[in-house]
């Protein structure tokens, strides 16, 4: 445990990313099976443990410290593992921690009456560096700029393999990863996965440039279609078995039932999932009602049905087919389809157009008609390259809906921006009164992180625990994607992906937009 | 107990006398130099001989009417009011007043610690009255390692990074003292190289018998003599340009609010060193139960938790919001 809180904490404070990946390539090359994959599973999320989450062990510490002063110091530091490593009252520190592996064994075969004493103990052999560590390792909420693709990156620059090679593998082996390892290392082959078993890395789109791409781009060459607003999902089917993931490679087969045993035929396929009756797709905000939850109810599958919207097949059969370009991939995916019929899987069309300037007003209409997110472009003649290529998939979002709203309060963020007022609720004018609209919390720079946090600081009227009530003075033009009726809001709407596009220091509130300025919104989608 | 005969600017009222005023005052009793603490410009001035060897440092000699030192533990007769300074343990000639008045005792604390620190005189306890304490570091999160650790951990750094410089940002007035004589107490006998900010104080300290061994002007070393050395700086150098003459520095900041990681990272420091010159968290309650005050004003930093929790044990308290002083409330992150 003392080497891995070391690592930690390095990982924490160093800003440079280079050198994370050297510590942790360190860390993997200097410590034995199977700790080290215990480690490499915390560092990718790939581990966490049922029965330890965050509030037994905030429980643990309230048996111990006051709320009220747990509640201030919480405020204050602004990390809940932080602020229970830190506030732990007892320090035994003699007894070294037990090992990786060994935490592993203890927080699983440790009955949930028995936890809190488990952890009590644990955090009070702890020195104030392991505390921290621990709770993280614990929690799984590590928030020290890592993520898994930069642990997998160290694992590529301490064996010298591609880390495509390694995500390729990725999701069909699992903690502690001694197969893994073995490879890595040069002991053994690389591991054999099935390739039903596991998670093909997504091909990703890049913005395009309106003012530079265009003129390069031969409209012949590309191929349209509509940006869907639902998530991206892989489905795998083989041999009478689906498994669905996430664009990131989170299994979320089980939440999607009504998908995953309505999928005919066997393939890999890229898609979108969608919610609503009969192919129509329903606002993203029904979609998130089905998304984070471990299973559907009976409910949510009968109102709100998933299908999945088709527009790449990666695998035909059992047929890797990824190299070849995306007309024979769309005309063996429209074949696919026509032999094997669906009910719950469709095909995304294609957009028909001949010119970038009859395409730019397709895109318009279908964010005004039917509150389409924009289009894409893909590269007929394109492979399906996973990663985020360059030059073969575009996205081309509709232009954003602005409004001027008045800052009304702010609260400090989390992590990072702990000590910022960073988090903004806004409003509109309804009458001679400010209805907050919607919350943001980016979409400005540092440097006017840094003035926002002192105005608020400056102008504040009221302060209710975290949050302070400021003067109804502060212009912000907030984009958003679009916004929809909400019997959550006073004022009746809710935006969806707001952030502030600019601060209008120049402009007076009176100015700021009324609900009625709104309503155009609410009709457009 | 009766009326204190102290109001809530810290004005002694039977001798008209401020302590550590943020204006210029006809008669202050200063407890330490720190620039929010000691101001210039006062009529009189009561304050320990170290003390105004600081102030007239840092002001100039004629920073105010007139000096009175006065050594620790030796009353005062003014009018009818006793004063002592006793020992803070902040940094050099740092001083807590105690006041007796017609059987009443008052102790400012002004900021302090109890951990030893070979820089500064030790803590001494006074027992009184009304008890006005600091809460720089006044919520329970904050329980300050010992400073020794914290030194081998910079060691062990610096013995890790060879090709690079450490540079410890710290404030400029004791806490770079107490930072040196740590180093030297540690064993760490190479020179250590100063910013130019930090010159005149350590030559003070030194001129009035604190051993900080060899120092240098980091202005006087090359790129290339600076890898492997200690570099100390105020924080305000570190990200300015003054920084860039160093190798490849190990950002490291010497301060109790290192504590909180995700405040370090967001200031950037790779090395955060929990080392702090005040009371943390247990110290400020033990003094306050030890003090046996009955009454306790709560002033400079975290208020809330510390007044909260002297509730909660039966005694009078309350937050004094001193209003100069409140610039200073978000001003956490690097300096004390």
């Amino acid at each position: 445990m003392r080497r891995f809180a070391q690592l930690m904490e390095l990982l924490a404070l160093t800003p440079s990313r280079n050198r994370k990946i050297e510590a942790m390539a360190q860390y993997f090359r200097e410590t034995p099976d199977p700790d080290r994959g215990i480690a490499l599973a915390i560092l990718t999320g790939a581990l966490t443990f049922k029965n330890v989450k965050p509030a037994i062990l905030r429980d643990v510490v309230l048996a111990e410290v006051d709320p009220h002063l747990f509640a201030l110091s919480y405020d204050y530091v602004g990390d809940l593992g932080e602020t229970i490593a830190l506030i732990w009252q007892h320090h035994g520190g003699t007894e070294p921690l037990p090992s990786l592996s060994d935490l592993v064994e203890l927080f699983n075969m440790t009955s949930k009456a028995e936890l809190p004493r488990l952890i009590g103990s644990l955090l009070t052999r702890a020195s104030i560096n392991e505390r921290w560590a621990l709770v993280k390792f614990a929690t799984g909420a590590l928030r020290i700029g890592v993520n898994a693709r930069l642990a997998k990156t160290a694992l590529a620059e301490m064996s010298g393999i591609g880390l495509q090679e390694i995500e390729e593998v990725w999701n069909g082996i699992s903690a502690p990863y001694p197969e893994l390892f073995d490879w890595l290392e040069g002991r053994a082959e690389r591991p054999d996965i099935d390739h039903t078993a596991r998670f093909h890395p997504l091909m990703l789109s890049n913005p395009i440039d309106e003012e530079k791409d265009f003129a390069t781009l031969d409209p012949a060459e590309w191929v349209a279609e509509w940006k869907w607003d639902g998530i991206r999902v892989q489905i795998i089917a083989a041999r009478g078995k689906v498994s669905m993931f996430s664009r990131t490679g989170d299994d979320i087969a089980a939440a999607f039932p009504d998908i995953v045993d309505n999928v005919f035929g066997d393939g890999v396929l890229d898609g979108e999932l969608l919610v609503g009756a009969d192919f129509e797709p329903l606002p993203f905000n029904d979609l998130q009602q089905r998304l984070n939850r471990k299973q559907a109810s009976m409910k949510h599958l009968q109102t709100l049905p998933a299908f999945l919207r088709v527009y790449d097949l990666m695998f035909q059969g059992g047929t890797d087919i990824r190299s070849l370009p995306w007309r024979e991939r769309r005309q063996r995916l429209e074949a696919w389809f026509a032999a094997h019929p669906q009910t719950r899987l469709d095909l995304s069309p294609i957009v028909p157009f001949e010119n970038w300037e009859q395409l730019a007003e397709i895109r318009r209409r279908g964010a005004a008609e039917h509150g389409h997110e924009g289009v894409m472009l893909k590269l007929r003649s394109s492979p399906y390259v996973p990663g985020r290529p360059k030059g073969l998939w575009y996205k081309w979002k509709r232009d954003p809906n602005v409004v001027d709203a008045i800052l009304m309060y702010a609260q400090r963020g989390h992590g990072k921006r702990s000590s910022f007022y960073s988090d903004y609720t806004f409003g509109v004018w309804k009458g001679n009164e400010i209805v907050p609209i919607g919350k943001a919390y980016f979409g400005f720079t540092d440097e006017e992180l840094r003035q926002l946090d002192k105005w608020v600081r400056n102008n504040t009227v009221a302060s209710f625990g975290p949050v302070r009530e400021v003067s109804k003075e502060l212009v912000f033009e907030v984009a958003f994607d679009s916004a929809q009726q909400s019997g959550r809001h006073k004022s009746g709407i809710a935006l969806r992906f707001p952030r502030i596009n600019r601060i209008r220091w120049d402009k007076p509130a009176a100015e700021a937009a009324t609900l009625e300025d709104m309503q155009v919104f609410l009709s457009a989608t | 107990m009766p009326t204190p005969f102290l109001d809530r600017d810290l004005r002694v009222t039977p001798i008209d006398a401020y302590i550590d005023p943020p204006v210029p005052r006809a008669r202050a009793i200063i407890t330490h130099g720190h620039s929010d603490h000691a101001r210039s410009g006062h009529g009189a001035v009561l304050a320990t001989p170290d003390t105004i060897a600081i102030m007239k440092v840092r002001y100039g000699e004629d920073c105010a009417g007139r000096f009175q030192p006065l050594a620790f533990d030796t009353p005062l007769q003014v009018d009818d009011v006793t004063i002592t300074l006793k020992p803070a343990g902040h940094i050099l000639g740092s001083a807590q007043v105690l006041m007796e008045h017609r059987g009443q005792r008052i102790v400012v604390t002004g900021d302090y610690k109890r951990l030893r620190d070979r820089t500064a005189q030790p803590f001494e306890l006074a027992e009184c009255d009304l008890l006005v304490t600091e809460a720089t570091f006044g919520l329970p999160v904050f329980q300050h390692p010992r400073p020794l650790d914290e030194v081998a951990r910079l060691l062990r750094s610096v013995a890790t990074f060879p090709d690079r410089a450490h540079v410890i940002g710290c404030y400029a007035l004791g806490k770079a003292q107490r930072m040196i004589a740590l180093l030297r107490d540690a064993g760490y006998d190479a020179p250590i190289y100063l910013h130019g900010a930090m010159i005149r104080l350590c030559e003070l300290y030194q001129e009035r018998g604190i051993d900080l061994g060899l120092l240098r002007h980091s202005l006087d070393a090359s790129k290339g003599e600076l890898a492997g050395q200690i570099v100390v700086a105020p924080p305000s150098a570190i990200k300015d340009r003054w920084s860039r003459r160093l190798p490849d520095p190990v950002l490291a900041v010497a301060s109790g609010w290192m504590s909180v990681k995700q405040r370090a990272r967001q200031s950037g420091v790779e090395l955060p060193l929990v080392i702090s010159d005040h009371a943390d968290w247990n110290e400020l309650n033990a003094t306050i139960r030890e003090s046996g005050a009955g009454k306790v004003w709560v002033t400079h930093g975290r208020e809330d938790a510390l007044v909260y929790q002297c509730r909660k044990l039966g005694l009078e308290a309350e937050p004094l919001k001193i209003q100069a002083f409140e610039e200073g409330e978000e001003q956490e992150g690097l300096d004390e």
